[in-house]
């Protein structure tokens, strides 16, 4: 398990103090900035457990929303009755089992059937939950009263972000994420040493659902009053895939890179032209297909293998007449 | 027998509506998660026509119809294409088309909310009785029904018995294969784009005459389209016509039966029974 290179252990190290860093924002602020931090941290957890699926799988999961409410509903509905770290991890147990059940459905097959499949599943598990509301109580929504405040939903939030990034980075030394790399590259080849593809595929779904759903458990407070249009809101699926696309999933800090500029345009939008972020949206949508495919880590790193590649020949050229 | 002929009624527009995704993605190869856009951008041109100018919805198809298949075509050529010709294989156009039509959601759903309203509508249209074994049913349903099972017949014919047809079904089987017997695959695959845009569109303009819809109802018909297609074997019609009845049937069952507000939990139990044990469609063949 150890036996970290150099590399490995100074980028742990940035990631550990950057997390730290961030951490003292709630000393500074309170208001505005702590809020659009909420949901740029939130946003983070949640690009970072997508794409931790979907990266490596090239599969597009619209499963986001999903499992997101079922985290906040578990809150809202056990909060009376359990311990909240208890619910969070409850959450992620439903969360695993419910991308266990749509993965052993949907990944043995070819990927088109998973993206149908989790295109509509946050509007079905809504319509369950509504069904079962009105069937057996009589409330339409919940109310999750806690003593929490903002900055303690932030730091959680955090500590989530910090804790998938830990996982990719074991996943990605692990058996599993050699056998996700394969399978990224040539899902045939990987069947033919062996790989049980469909098995990888869905352990892996299982995980960054889990985490997902605990991002929903850890936001439901935040709420305080909860009812399924706003739990399960298709948008947070879609904003997920805009912004961990936008990144580029190829590098674990990818997402990020969208997170950050796009949940500041979209809190400014809403807010000021609330008739338009649909349309913002399918823009986005569409500038990322024609313009940024491979997101802007994709750009980046494309700009400096053009670097290296025209100063190599210069090195070369300035050895030769020695 | 009363659920089976609401279902039976319902599924009329249901198949033109998948009809037209069938054919997108059979022979265009473009997973068009917009259709249900589509759908809900015709209704609202009927609801249009027939408000403002009084013109009846199915003298109103002569216009959606032809309109819808113009707009398709530039959406096509226009947005489409370069990602066609931009993929290296198969699952890449699969990837890029499913975002770039995720994009073409949500700007004309944007585009519907900002020019008509986020309310729901309708209108009234033939609200007559009309009596089938006994029971009565909306004369605007059985009518909506009718044109659709007379435009479906018309795009059977036209697939299987004209030469565009022809080379339409070719390009659904095998794009490299049908290049070499001089179709022009390119044109071929924009105009079954067009086409099942202007089938979807009339599966609007009819869906309109009977039903209340607003402008962020297109998913659930997107995701209602989708898995009809699968169920009946993507690019088939026989499939595609037996999946809508078997899905408005069902539909219709739970709706009256058990609850209304679980139509879509009856689609995905459709689903997952088709993605456990026929996951290449009811009358597809097993992939080699």
């Amino acid at each position: 398990m150890m036996g970290l290179t150099p590399q490995e252990t100074k980028s742990l190290g940035l990631g550990a103090l950057l997390i730290a860093l961030a951490a003292l924002l709630p000393l500074f602020d309170d208001g505005f900035y702590l809020s659009i931090s909420v949901n740029i941290v939130l946003y983070a957890a949640l690009c970072t457990s997508w794409a931790l699926f979907s990266g490596p799988t090239h599969y597009v999961s619209l499963a986001t929303a999903a499992f997101y409410g079922l985290g906040t509903y578990s809150v809202g509905l056990g909060i009376e009755l359990l311990p909240y770290p208890l619910l969070l991890l409850i959450a992620a147990a439903i969360g695993a089992v419910m991308a266990g059940l749509v993965g052993a459905a949907t990944l043995r097959i070819s990927g088109v059937y998973f993206v149908i499949f989790t295109f509509g599943l946050a509007e079905l598990v809504r319509q369950l939950v509504t069904w079962t509301q009105t069937k057996f109580s009589t409330a339409m929504g919940l109310y999750v009263f806690t003593e929490m405040t903002e900055s303690h939903i932030y730091w959680m939030l955090l500590a989530l972000t910090g804790a998938v990034f830990l996982t990719s980075f074991l996943i990605a030394r692990s058996r599993l994420g050699f056998a996700m790399t394969v399978i990224g590259n040539d899902e045939t080849v990987a069947r033919h040493v062996g790989i049980d593809t469909a098995r990888s595929k869905i352990i892996l779904f299982m995980i960054s659902g889990a985490f997902i759903a605990i991002a929903g458990a850890i936001t439901a407070p935040r709420y305080i009053y909860i009812e399924p249009p706003s739990a399960f809101n298709p948008m947070i699926s879609f904003l997920v895939v805009i912004m961990a696309l936008l990144g580029g999933t190829k590098r674990l800090w990818g997402p990020l890179v969208g997170v950050i500029p796009f949940t500041i345009v979209m809190d400014f939008i809403s807010s000021n032209f609330p008739n338009h972020t649909m349309i913002v949206v399918g823009l986005a949508f569409l500038a990322i297909v024609y313009l940024i495919p491979h997101g802007v880590t994709g750009l980046l790193e494309n700009a400096q293998a053009r670097w290296t590649k025209r100063s190599a020949p210069a090195a070369v050229a300035e050895e030769k007449p020695a | 027998m009363n659920i089976i002929v609401t279902g039976i009624l319902l599924s009329g527009t249901y198949a033109l509506v998948a009809l037209g995704l069938t054919l997108q993605y059979g022979v265009a190869r473009i997973m068009n998660l917009g259709n249900g856009e589509t759908l809900v951008a015709a209704c609202f041109v009927a609801f249009w026509l027939y408000t403002g100018f009084s013109i009846n919805p199915l003298v109103g198809l002569l216009i959606i119809a032809p309109a819808a298949f113009a707009i398709n075509w530039g959406i096509y050529a226009v947005a489409l294409q370069p990602l066609v010709k931009r993929a290296k294989n198969r699952g890449q156009l699969e990837v890029d088309s499913i975002l770039a039509t995720f994009g073409l959601l949500f700007l004309m759903q944007g585009l519907m909310i900002l020019f008509f309203g986020g309310e729901y509508r309708s209108y009234t249209f033939l609200a007559e009785r009309f009596e089938i074994f006994g029971n009565a049913y909306g004369l605007n349903r059985v009518v909506a029904f009718v044109a659709a099972a007379i435009i479906a017949a018309g795009l059977w014919f036209f697939l299987y018995r004209t030469r565009q047809g022809t080379a339409l079904r070719a390009v659904a089987v095998d794009p490299t294969s049908a290049n070499l017997v001089a179709i022009d695959v390119a044109r071929t695959a924009a105009f079954a784009f067009a086409l099942g845009g202007a089938l979807t569109a009339c599966g609007g303009a009819l869906l309109s005459t009977f039903y209340t819809f607003n402008a962020s109802m297109g998913v659930v018909f997107t995701m209602k389209a989708l898995i009809i297609v699968i169920m009946g074997g993507v690019g088939d019609v026989r499939g595609a016509v037996l999946a809508a009845l078997i899905l408005g049937i069902s539909e219709t069952f739970v709706a009256s039966v058990i609850d209304p507000g679980l139509t879509l939990a009856a689609t995905y139990g459709l689903f997952i029974l088709v993605l456990l044990f026929r996951p290449q469609g009811i009358f597809g063949r097993a992939p080699t």
